[in-house]
């Protein structure tokens, strides 16, 4: 796993603090309303600023239920691509404190600095996040993307 | 914490939905937010695209197939009492259950009987989901000791004697059969086993194709078992033309059931989509039964379905490998799998749903504790 901190378990362990301490009513509001500043951009910069990571899924909107691929770009900050990357897909629904419903993995290198991520998949609507562990020639980094279903 | 009478209210509002999706009428014109909204209409059959295709099963389209596979469902031929057929828990008047606590064959099961319709949209199949096709699911009770009882030359014996036309149109000339053993298989029940490890491994190989083959005209059949549309489903319809025309079709009971499971219930986490179910697994932190077998649920069944021969990259299966994603990328192991059951399609459970919220309606508001 990567070194950074995983922060499903860190927003899990917040959340269930939260609700044993709430009502019903307050924690379903708590629940089922995600942070009102999140970031969903599809491109970020890793957090070390070693590789910029664009993810795409092979069809808008993202279904729900089946499973489906995603493209995984991996570029240094200047634009170059990254080839050989190896990449590990984490992620879940930091409300529900519960991973990802597959084991979505990095199959093949599709050039140009373009990965293909087979096995992903979602199965409630809402908040969830997709964390990547990149491995390349730049060393080693992590990001996270927020999705909203 | 919940409040008592919060809590009552929220279980008879829950109460009021489950009868909404099975019958009776009465009437209610709240209204709902966007947001609500927003989680309810997924909910709808009009919803509910074709199953996805299952190319594990190369006659799962066929229409002979599903007959043969009907015909199977109901003979109760195919069990060591000549008594229990698949019709037996599966009771087309019940929805296809048996409304029992646990499945009865020629033994008790340890869990209650699966619903089959609309089954086919589901990748996994059990509680558990230890199969992971339809045709793979129906072989387990078929040999299950305390269900059907029976054993794979006992079937094809079967198969040759009543249904061997039907069989050969679909799958091809019968093996011979005549030089084995009457009751033999890979079971509990010594002698059967005993049998089948006497018999050749090409035989055991010929009539376990013959039994594969009659799982897969059985899913076929149950491939079509699906669902009418409920009083629910014509309120949502209304509902989304002219608000005031659906007005009458919902009580204010059920009215309010239904916005208890899309928000403070959060029943929606799991029972979402057409089926009010995201055949995904998951532990409700609803406590073990007293006296029962310990049961891991997922965390067990993830490992069977990885080994299982009749998985879709086995050899029995007439899929590629590539068709096999959910296989291939299953989530196996980790804590969400312990105690994880996969929520059954609540359409037509009227009763087995009311007991379930009661069971689980405080537990999301404490956040989850899976035991």
């Amino acid at each position: 796993m990567s070194s950074y901190a995983h922060p499903l378990r860190r927003w899990s362990l917040a959340l269930a603090g939260l609700a044993v301490a709430s009502t019903l009513a307050v924690a379903g509001c708590v629940m089922r309303t995600p942070p009102a500043d999140l970031d969903l951009a599809r491109s970020r910069s890793a957090e070390a600023g070693r590789y910029v990571v664009t993810v795409a899924p092979a069809s808008d909107p993202i279904p729900l239920g089946s499973m489906h691929a995603w493209t995984v770009e991996i570029r240094t900050p200047d634009g170059q691509p990254v080839e050989a990357a190896k990449i590990v897909v984490d992620g879940g629904m930091p409300q529900h404190g519960h991973g990802l419903p597959s084991q979505p993995a990095v199959t093949r290198y599709l050039g140009d600095g373009l990965y293909a991520l087979e096995g992903m998949k979602f199965t409630m609507p809402g908040w969830w996040v997709l964390e990547f562990d990149v491995e390349g020639k730049s060393g080693r980094d992590g990001v996270t993307f927020n999705l909203m279903l | 914490m919940l409040g008592l009478t919060h809590g009552l209210a929220a279980l008879l509002a829950l109460a009021g939905l489950a009868l909404a999706l099975d019958g009776a009428v009465a009437r209610s014109d709240r209204p709902i937010s966007e947001e609500e909204w927003r989680l309810i209409r997924p909910l709808a059959l009009d919803q509910l695209p074709a199953p996805p295709a299952d190319p594990s099963n190369r006659v799962v389209e066929d229409p002979r197939a599903a007959v043969l596979g009907e015909a199977l469902f109901f003979d109760a031929r195919f069990s060591s009492s000549g008594t229990i057929s698949c019709a037996t828990c599966h009771v087309p008047e019940k929805g296809f259950q048996d409304g029992l606590r646990l499945g009865q064959g020629i033994g008790t099961t340890d869990r209650r009987t699966m619903p089959v319709a609309g089954i086919a949209h589901s990748p996994w199949l059990f509680w558990d989901g230890r199969k992971d096709s339809l045709w793979a699911q129906a072989l387990g009770p078929l040999e299950s000791a305390v269900e059907h009882g029976g054993d794979r030359t006992r079937y094809a014996h079967l198969v040759a004697a009543h249904y061997r036309e039907s069989y050969e149109t679909l799958f091809g000339a019968l093996p011979a059969l005549d030089h084995l053993p009457a009751a033999a298989g890979p079971v509990e029940e010594p002698a059967a086993r005993a049998a089948w490890d006497s018999m050749t491994a090409k035989d055991r190989e010929t009539v376990t194709h013959v039994f594969v083959n009659l799982g897969k005209a059985i899913a076929a059949y149950e491939r079509r078992i699906g669902f009418g549309p409920s009083r629910f489903d014509r309120w949502v319809s209304a509902f989304s033309g002219d608000p005031a025309e659906a007005a009458g079709l919902l009580s204010a009971d059920e009215f309010q059931g239904l916005k208890v499971f899309v928000g403070k219930g959060q029943c929606i986490n799991c029972h979402n989509g057409p089926l009010f179910t995201d055949n995904h697994f998951h532990n409700t932190g609803v406590p073990p039964v007293a006296g029962m077998p310990a049961d891991r649920g997922r965390a067990v069944g993830a490992l069977h379905v990885r080994e299982d021969p009749f998985n879709c990259l086995g050899p029995y299966s007439d899929a590629a490998p590539t068709d096999c994603a959910e296989l291939r990328f299953m989530a196996s192991t980790g804590e969400d799998m312990e105690r994880a059951f996969k929520p059954p399609a609540l359409r037509g459970g009227r009763r087995a749903a009311a007991l379930h919220a009661r069971r689980t309606v405080r537990h999301p508001a404490r956040g989850p504790r899976p035991l």
